[in-house]
């Protein structure tokens, strides 16, 4: 249960009164606080310096070191405090948790050992506060890339149990594994590069025959090229197919970026093989022959550089948008404005405002080539605001993309975005799973809820010994609590597994009403309490038969109490119980 | 293949969106949302003697009430919200956001939106060392929706409903039909003696009164403190 509304319960217990006069059935007994002692102050020396603080205060939060009997442990007799050899200024942190709820992590505090001490204490770490969360988790995540880089260099034995497939992709992910995948990289490097080279060489005149000019090189030596293209495309090929082979999740892998620059790269060829007869598509056979050089961007898996430039780009594109969008702004109006200015001008290139958005552009950038010149006095003007303005809007948001990339760059090239994303939900889970303790917590009490009640008998000491080993005073007052709602409402909690199947129970037959071993006489009592006598699924099976007596225990003085008047001490007490 | 579809449209949704805030140009909005300025009522109650002297606790219960209130409500009042979140805690379960706002209700006695210390401290003094007769008036109050003196069909459905809702849906036997309303028709029938459809505070009293359950329950908190 959370903590300082661990004050409120009393008076969540008092408010209880309100559903007297709505409930039919009795209220169980509530449990007794025998250790009521007045709330006393607990000295805690922290190798010397002394911390005090209420008994209560420390008994908000049971499942921690201070607030269970663990700290019996660290009793000392001589000075009646608790002594804990730890460190003071970490203690510190750890006291104000259980006097604000809050747990704060100290920024100038080493974060492996404030770890230590929190486990020391008892503490998960989740529940840090929102305030200094992001703080804990990225100098844990520091220090564990720390860590991690410390010890990758020993790791270069290879994982046992990897089948071929997964030691084919991880030498494909991490060259450096193995030679053969080294040997692999530079391979594909060294023919990525020759691809390029060659597309580059293609082009380039290279010597001509007397009567012609100038061919190009490419169609010199078409059959030497074309056998270079082949051995690329081919190598390009296998590495895909190989690649593909290796993926553990094929259709992620075909999704990916990488995989697609890779198909785009080797398709005009199959493409070009395909379409060679076919004179009219020539011209777009041509333009596939573009497409080689996305070749050029398979370096990106050997460059570390080049990924993060993509990526920076990918998460600058907000500041890019906005700069495009300014940029096409003012290109559009000054161009609009240059066109009316040069209108009245005698052969003016402006022909349009589409062709002066060349000129805006060449402007704007300050590159000015000078193929289109204002000639009109009202153009020139226009023209030098233009050219001022130009260096303003350029200006503006680059400082914006080249501080990401340097963030970028500094901070996140080890980090995995995807991988904070699934951290941030299991913490969520994990606090979850710590706060609903409670729920299945009361629902594990309810099972043993049966022999606590016929065992809280008022003087029954005992029972209240029990009853105290398992659960602690507030838990029990909280079970007592929402017991009086379950007799309130004449229903019962249940986890949700043992719902589904009483659902399906009931859709297969019908519940007779009440027990038919009971005397007819019960009125608004008998239904709430007939539920006692029928058999609930259990799941525990070690409970099943002290339950089994418990339960036919319950049910025969149930039977008997209707009848008999109150004479031996046990069922009479339970009779006034129940009655 | 239905989930295939669904993240093609996302995706595709997704890339409209991009493809909107390019050409719009939005710079990435800023996360941080300018907090309402936290209005600054400090509330301090009236001194230890007076209080002892209005309600039945000792001092020592006073302090310990106090430092308990004051440790989760550091203005010194309690506002519904903060109600509502408190009484959640205790029933995980269901939903207790209507029952509270009730509760809420019965222990702001000036009906100003908020619980000060003495309001709770009052609410709890008849509650837990009240006579039968404040007690069964306090629940009288919290029934009586709209304080008009009687408490009618609707009143009474409302609440009882709201206490259902605290049980949340994973019961045994399932909740199947409309208990509270049979739960109500009961409870009218025991305590409308006049067959009036409307119970005042006397029948009230009488009525339960006459139930030794509820008189045994009522003596069950006493120690609750």
């Amino acid at each position: 249960m959370a903590a300082g509304v661990a004050a409120w319960l009393p008076f969540a217990r008092a408010a209880a009164i309100g559903w007297m006069p709505v409930a039919n059935c009795p209220m169980p007994v509530a449990p007794r606080d025998h250790s009521k002692q007045q709330d006393e102050l607990i000295v805690l020396n922290v190798s010397g310096r002394r911390f005090q603080t209420w008994r209560t205060t420390l008994d908000r939060y049971p499942d921690t070191l201070l607030g269970s009997s663990e700290k019996e442990f660290f009793y000392n007799e001589e000075s009646k405090e608790y002594f804990f050899d730890r460190d003071p200024d970490a203690f510190r942190s750890i006291l104000n948790f259980y006097r604000t709820g809050k747990l704060h992590y100290p920024r100038h505090e080493c974060i492996s050992a404030y770890d230590e001490e929190l486990a020391f204490f008892g503490i998960i770490p989740e529940i840090i506060g929102d305030c200094c969360y992001e703080e804990y988790k990225d100098r844990k995540r520091e220090n564990a890339e720390r860590l991690m880089d410390d010890q990758e260099d020993n790791k270069d034995s290879k994982l046992p149990n990897m089948n071929f497939r997964e030691t084919m992709w991880r030498a494909f992910e991490n060259p450096h594994t193995s030679t053969m995948a080294l040997v692999f990289y530079y391979v594909t490097g060294f023919f990525i590069a020759i691809s390029v080279i060659t597309n580059v060489v293609e082009t380039v005149p290279c010597g001509s025959t007397p009567n012609q000019k100038d061919v190009p090189c490419g169609e010199r030596y078409t059959v030497a090229f074309f056998c270079m293209d082949t051995a690329c495309v081919m190598i390009f090929t296998v590495e895909y197919l190989m690649r593909l082979f290796a993926a553990p999740s094929r259709y992620r892998f075909m999704r990916s970026v990488m995989s697609i620059i890779d198909v785009v790269a080797i398709l005009p060829y199959y493409i070009g093989l395909v379409m060679t007869n076919n004179e009219d598509v020539s011209g777009a056979f041509v333009t596939l022959r573009v497409f080689r050089v996305f070749r050029i961007f398979k370096f990106s898996r050997h460059s570390q550089g080049l990924r993060i430039l993509g990526y920076t780009l990918k998460s600058c594109a907000s500041e890019l948008g906005f700069l495009l969008f300014s940029l096409t702004m003012a290109i559009i109006i000054f161009a609009t404005v240059m066109f009316y200015a040069e209108k009245g001008s005698s052969s003016s290139k402006f022909t349009s405002i589409p062709a002066s958005f060349w000129y805006t552009i060449v402007t704007m950038t300050t590159l000015g080539y000078g193929d289109m010149v204002p000639k009109t006095i009202a153009g020139k003007i226009f023209g030098s605001i233009c050219s001022l303005s130009g260096v303003l809007v350029i200006a503006l948001p680059v400082p914006v993309i080249v501080s990401n990339f340097s963030r970028i760059y500094h901070q996140n090239q080890r980090a995995d975005k995807r991988r904070a994303q699934k951290v941030q939900k299991a913490r969520l889970a994990r606090i979850r799973v710590a706060k609903t303790g409670t729920s299945s917590a009361f629902l594990h009490c309810k099972r043993n809820g049966l022999f606590d009640e016929l065992r809280e008998l008022p003087g029954s000491e005992e029972g209240e010994q029990q009853l105290s080993k398992t659960t602690t005073l507030l838990e029990s007052q909280h079970h007592h609590l929402l017991h009086c709602l379950e007799k309130t409402t004449a229903h019962e909690f249940i986890d949700e597994q043992l719902y589904e199947q009483n659902c399906l129970e009931g859709a297969l037959q019908s519940y007779p009403s009440r027990s038919p071993s009971l005397s007819s006489q019960e009125g608004p009592t008998g239904t709430c309490c007939t539920r006692r006598a029928r058999k609930t699924p259990l799941p525990d099976a070690s409970l099943s038969s002290a339950c089994q007596r418990g339960l036919q225990e319950l049910s025969a003085v149930h039977i008997q109490c209707s009848d008999q008047p109150p004479l031996s001490t046990r069922s009479a007490v339970v009779s006034e119980i129940d009655t | 293949m239905a989930g295939c579809s669904q993240r093609c449209r996302q995706g595709i949704f997704k890339f409209l969106q991009c493809l909107h805030r390019f050409v719009s140009g939005t710079l990435s909005k800023d996360k941080v949302d300018d907090e309402l300025e936290m209005t600054m009522v400090c509330h301090r109650p009236e001194g230890l003697e007076q209080l002892e002297a209005q309600t039945n606790f000792t001092k020592r219960e006073l302090q310990v009430l106090y430092r308990g209130f004051k440790n989760e409500c550091p203005s010194g009042v309690v506002n519904e919200e903060t109600f509502k979140h408190i009484y959640a805690q205790f029933f995980p379960h269901g939903d207790a956001s209507n029952y509270a706002h009730y509760l809420f209700n019965a222990f702001d006695s000036a009906h100003n939106g908020s619980i000060k210390f003495e309001d709770f401290v009052m609410g709890l003094s008849i509650l837990l060392r009240g006579s039968v007769r404040e007690k069964l008036q306090w629940t009288f109050n919290l029934y009586d929706i709209n304080r008009d003196g009687y408490i009618n069909k609707e009143e009474m459905i409302e609440i009882v409903r709201a206490i259902y809702d605290m049980m949340g849906k994973y019961t045994y036997p399932a909740l199947k039909g409309d208990v509270p309303k049979q739960h109500v028709d009961a409870f009218f029938q025991k305590m409308d003696k006049n067959k009036d459809g409307v119970v005042t505070l006397e029948e009230f009293i009488l009525a339960c009164q006459e139930d030794e359950n509820m008189m045994r329950s009522l003596q069950l908190f006493e120690n609750v403190i």
